[in-house]
């Protein structure tokens, strides 16, 4: 369970996630500091440790949308956010599936800043107002990523096994 | 069941006899790009290798391009540190279609690999950026990928879980007035089908005005098929495709054409009549805010952009000279244009455009991506607005979020240079 810490409107882009200023930057262990940078204030949250793991991000739809690059999911992921979106952008959500950022397609989700969110089988769940909202599947191939723990480890299977 | 081309191209690529959309499949890749970010595809890659005792070595050097673009020449020690980086991995590699900061081989990754001959109708492409949907516009299905899914199709030469998209059909009739361009087409598109319209979807070309279409203007079309959220663009290849391949980029092998079923599935048909389009504007901050240019003619601009993988050829080259020749930029208004590639500059440079924007008082950028993504050329200051042939507008993209970037033609671009306010070219300084 986690509460909402930032709540944004549709079409947020890679660039107001990881401003293109910043893309020199590459390494994952590096990336975390420019997150949400022109959102002064709450950048300064995250990098003072103000936000715990686990806290939730709820984003209306087409989040992530704009440039490939993979800072924007690397960002994130140094602070470990659930995010919840009405709708994903094709290439940030492969790339969040790809290094296994947290991350869950919910058409329907209402919450606000500071509602406790959950997700429980299958389902978001908004524990302050008591609702709860269905979650979209991700096209079951996809799935093979997300238990090989990443990209990374998937093809690392693979590259093992000679194909 | 009929197919689309790209449901053509992948089930080639994955040794199916069909596929429809929504299928999940493995396509082989022809060609896998990468610019500066091959960095961390290097990163990624040596990690999928970590532990296994075997070297970490591409499928194919052949079928590997990199292209050092986005920070041209380095604006920091760390971006050259990263070049540096590159040039070792390509030289251990031996990887040929590498292209470096150097003015007889440089250039914008989406314009280097159409002018080089890289791209082949029917092949499947894909590359670290997202408008690797430009490439479509050659008959390609080229699609953006991110870093870490590189490093995995330079392990396995296949693009692993891609799901086909199902396709938007889009029909193209009637003849461009005069000052309306492609660009226009594709930004009214784009407006009408939203910034999402498009995710997880292809955008297929057709139609009389598309045909008549150089390969120039089909590129513009595919490169910004992204802002609707499409996986790419394409546009099936024809003559002009064979056209450009032969006479342009030197290509002199046999190519595959695919062209789509006449029983092929669409999603949904969109019909474009071009003939009473109107010069069109995308307004902060995202794409799909597009107007025609008349609705905010006469806003003050302090930057004009022209170039990039949008509008950088010599047909816009061609278009802004015309319109700024023998005139002058306005005062308070700074004029910057960045050539989509060296061919092109030395192109530009050999018809009198580079002494025309020159004279008038532009400055002539080296090509790269130079202002496009703000990271070492043409930053704005607070409040200032641009005006630029680029493909985004996002909060911050020119480097400051405090600015304000529109999107449109060269030909809105230049004759607003003269003005230095947004000017309908159809009525202003030309
Ligand atoms: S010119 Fe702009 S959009 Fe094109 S590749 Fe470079 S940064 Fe990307």
């Amino acid at each position: 369970m986690g509460k909402v810490v930032l709540k944004l409107g549709a079409d947020i882009s890679t660039d107001d996630i990881y401003p293109g200023r910043y893309m020199a930057t590459v390494l994952p262990t590096e990336t975390p500091q420019y997150c949400f940078f022109d959102r002064t204030e709450f950048n300064a949250k995250l990098r003072a440790k103000e936000i715990p793991d686990g806290s939730v991000i709820v984003a209306e739809h087409n989040f992530g949308c704009g440039s490939s690059r993979e800072q924007a999911v690397s960002t994130l992921k140094g602070y470990n956010p659930l995010i919840v979106a009405k709708s994903i952008s094709r290439i940030f959500l492969q790339n969040s599936i790809n290094l296994g950022l947290n991350i869950i397609i919910c058409p329907t989700i209402v919450a606000e800043l500071g509602h406790e969110v959950e997700v429980q089988g299958g389902k978001v769940v908004n524990k302050t107002t008591g609702t709860s909202f269905a979650i979209e599947a991700l096209p079951a191939a996809r799935q093979a990523i997300i238990d090989a723990g990443g990209l990374i480890p998937y093809t690392r299977k693979r590259v093992m096994a000679g194909a | 069941m009929g197919m689309t081309v790209v449901e053509k191209i992948l089930a080639r690529a994955a040794g199916l006899p069909s596929v429809k959309a929504g299928d999940v499949v493995e396509p082989r890749v022809d060609l896998a790009m990468s610019h500066e970010n091959a960095a961390l595809v290097m990163n990624q890659f040596q990690e999928v290798y970590e532990g296994t005792g075997r070297e970490a070595k591409p499928w194919d050097a052949s079928k590997i391009a990199i292209i050092l673009d986005h920070r041209v020449p380095a604006e920091s020690p760390k971006t050259a540190t990263n070049q540096k980086k590159i040039r070792g991995f390509v030289v251990k590699h031996n990887i040929a279609k590498f292209h470096d900061v150097r003015g007889d081989q440089g250039g914008i990754c989406h314009q280097i690999l159409p002018e080089n001959g890289y791209v082949r109708p029917g092949a499947v492409i894909v590359g670290t950026d997202s408008h690797t949907t430009s490439h479509g516009a050659l008959g390609a299905f080229s699609f953006g990928i991110g870093a870490t899914e590189m490093a995995s199709v330079w392990a396995l030469g296949a693009a692993v879980n891609v799901e086909v998209p199902a396709t938007i059909k889009v029909v193209v009739s009637g003849k461009f007035g005069k000052h309306v361009e492609p660009k226009d087409l594709i930004l009214h598109l784009i407006g009408k089908l939203t910034a999402q319209g498009a995710n997880f979807r292809v955008i297929e070309f057709h139609g009389e005005t598309i045909r008549n279409m150089s390969t120039s203007g089909r590129l513009v079309l595919c490169n910004m098929s992204v802002e609707a959220g499409a996986t790419s663009g394409i546009v099936p290849a024809d003559a002009e495709t064979e056209r450009y391949l032969r006479d342009e980029a030197g290509v002199k092998d046999k190519l595959n054409p695919v062209q789509p079923d006449a029983d092929a599935v669409y999603e949904r048909v969109v019909e474009i009549d071009v003939s009473k389009l109107a010069p069109q504007i995308a307004c902060p901050h995202t794409v799909d805010n597009v107007k025609p240019v008349t609705e905010v003619a006469g806003k003050r601009v302090q930057q004009i952009v022209i170039g990039s993988c949008t509008n950088g050829r010599l047909d816009d080259l061609a278009t802004a000279a015309n319109i700024l020749r023998g005139k002058k930029v306005a005062d308070g208004t700074r004029m910057l244009v960045f050539p989509a590639s060296w061919r092109i500059y030395l192109q530009a440079m050999e018809k009198g455009y580079v002494k025309d924007f020159v004279t008038a008082g532009a400055v002539v950028m080296n090509p790269g991506c130079g202002p496009c993504l703000g990271v070492h050329q043409g930053a704005l200051g607070d409040d200032e607005v641009a005006l630029a042939t680029t493909n985004r507008n996002f909060k911050g993209r020119m480097g400051n979020p405090k600015s304000e970037v529109h999107l449109c033609s060269p030909a809105v671009a230049a004759a607003s240079a003269i003005t230095g306010v947004i000017t309908d070219p159809r009525q202003g300084a030309n």
